[in-house]
């Protein structure tokens, strides 16, 4: 019994690091061919409104909940440490903070994780069953340049645009909260943000997603490119690849907040 | 033109092919014929790189394509067009965009010129007005015929075909071997073409190679092929009579 646990457990081992070493040489490769990014400007707009502009309507309504959840949990959490006035000249600050260092960035990258990371694994991982890549080696034409570096341009462009777009809806979404729930005023809310608003932390919301969006991209891809058999192939390399791209934004997330705070 | 030499490739500690040996000159029409899972596809992809053997050699007009980096591998396979089983169209592309991607890539013609050359192509193969229909749009044997077209776009020197008539009609694989033979007649290229439909081998090869545990156990014209008297040979023809 101890022989099998060993041995399950060091295959999981050794498949982890396998899955690491193909992301980084796919990442590795992807960064080699950007150097056509001019050549694959259509597919990169492509790319672009797929990952951005498509996920605008769940991006809208996971912000706004987001804001709104944030500002009442927050009213909450104020009412037994301070008194009921100073609520008022607190609760936009540190909404906000959460919003723009935390909330927004991580939520948008799950988001994206599951809409766009696993659709990445989805879409390539049928192309390689069907024999569409191998059609594109034969055409003379690097799979990598043409599928992968798109996508991982878009993923890193796109993601910090959404976030930015998140944080305004997030605050719109507290701020109907503090407004009509919790009786405080639209001048009120955004004085308070105002006051506490440090620019480091939009900058570093931003960063996180860049990281994120071009991580996702690139586990999609290699996920995608990685799959083997039919159906069954397909649909296994998505839930992969939005599971592997989660656990990546978590944990990518708590490496950059020590990084940068 | 093609030399393969002591070709071997194994999966699952099984050898696919074990020293397969064939030389296919300019201007040739072979057909590798064998059991489903013989390893004729292995066979054909290894010839354009797809899949990397073990040991052994393929050298296409000298050069040893085995182990060759991606930019070298990209400029041979340029030589190539390859029609596949499912024909492997890109399913989020036109019949145009499909056709014309080998252009778009590789040369700097104008879009004008481009939709007018795959017109060209798409009349070639007997489809003519089907640019804006998308792949899920077609029936299984037009597929094949827009596979077809792009696989000629770049004017290949080789074209590969892997199974051209699986999954077709009887009537559709008539029409599709006919096509191929014109082709072969008419563009001059040399040809390679795997199946296990011994009516397509002999309407669209001049030569056969049979493939067995790995191995060319046969190798010469169509009358040969059809006159040996070589056990496996004779084997495999009856194995074909009882699957019709």
């Amino acid at each position: 019994m101890i022989q099998a646990f060993s041995r399950r457990a060091g295959r999981s081992v050794l498949n982890f690091f396998r899955e690491m070493g193909s992301f980084s040489i796919l990442f590795v490769r992807i960064l080699g061919s950007s150097g056509g990014v001019f050549k694959n400007r259509r597919l990169i707009l492509e790319q672009m409104v797929r990952i951005g502009v498509d996920s605008l309507p769940l991006i809208t309504v996971m912000s706004i909940f987001t804001g709104a959840v944030s500002a009442w949990q927050a009213a909450y959490q104020f009412k037994g440490i301070l008194p009921g006035a100073s609520t008022y000249d607190f609760l936009g600050a540190a909404v906000s903070a959460a919003i723009l260092i935390e909330l927004s960035p991580v939520l948008t990258g799950i988001v994206i994780s599951g809409r766009t990371g696993a659709s990445i694994a989805a879409e390539l991982g049928t192309m390689k069953v069907t024999e569409q890549i191998d059609a594109l080696e034969t055409l003379a034409i690097d799979p990598v340049r043409f599928l992968a570096v798109p996508r991982f341009t878009a993923g890193w462009t796109m993601l910090p645009v959404l976030v930015v777009y998140s944080y305004w809806i997030a605050h719109l979404g507290a701020c109907a909260v503090a407004y009509f729930q919790l009786g405080i005023s639209v001048h009120n809310f955004f004085n308070s943000v105002q006051q506490y608003f440090l620019v480091r932390n939009v900058y570093s919301g931003l960063i996180k997603s860049a990281v994120f969006g071009g991580g996702t991209a690139v586990i999609g891809c290699s996920v995608g490119f990685g799959t083997e058999g039919g159906a069954e192939g397909v649909g296994f390399s998505t839930i992969k690849a939005f599971v592997i791209s989660a656990a990546y934004i978590l944990v990518a997330d708590f490496i950059l907040a020590t990084i940068l705070f | 033109m093609i030399e393969i030499q002591g070709v071997k490739k194994k999966f699952e500690g099984k050898w696919v092919l074990d020293g397969v040996d064939l030389s296919i000159r300019k201007g040739d029409t072979l057909v590798i014929v064998g059991k489903s899972g013989c390893g004729k596809t292995v066979l054909l992809k290894s010839m354009i790189g797809l899949i990397q053997p073990e040991h052994g050699k393929i050298l296409i007009d000298g050069k040893d394509i085995i182990g060759l980096r991606h930019r070298e591998l990209y400029r041979i396979r340029k030589k190539f067009g390859m029609l596949f089983q499912g024909a492997a169209l890109f399913d989020s592309m036109t019949v145009e965009e499909n056709v014309g991607l080998p252009l778009m890539e590789h040369t700097r013609l104008s879009s004008a010129e481009v939709s007018r050359k795959v017109s060209e192509k798409l009349e070639l193969v007997g489809l003519p007005g089907i640019e804006d229909k998308k792949p899920a749009e077609l029936s299984g044997g037009m597929r094949k015929r827009v596979g077809l077209a792009r696989a000629l776009m770049m004017e290949p020197e080789i074209v590969l075909y892997d199974e051209p008539t699986t999954g077709l009609d009887p009537v559709t694989s008539v029409k599709i071997n006919e096509l191929i033979a014109e082709m072969n007649d008419r563009l001059k290229v040399t040809s390679i073409a795997v199946t296990h439909d011994m009516h397509s081998a002999f309407k669209i090869g001049r030569r056969i190679a049979m493939l067995h545990s790995g191995k060319v156990v046969f190798d010469g014209t169509v009358r040969e092929f059809q006159k040996s008297k070589d056990p496996l040979v004779q084997g495999f023809l009856e194995y074909q009579r009882q699957e019709i």
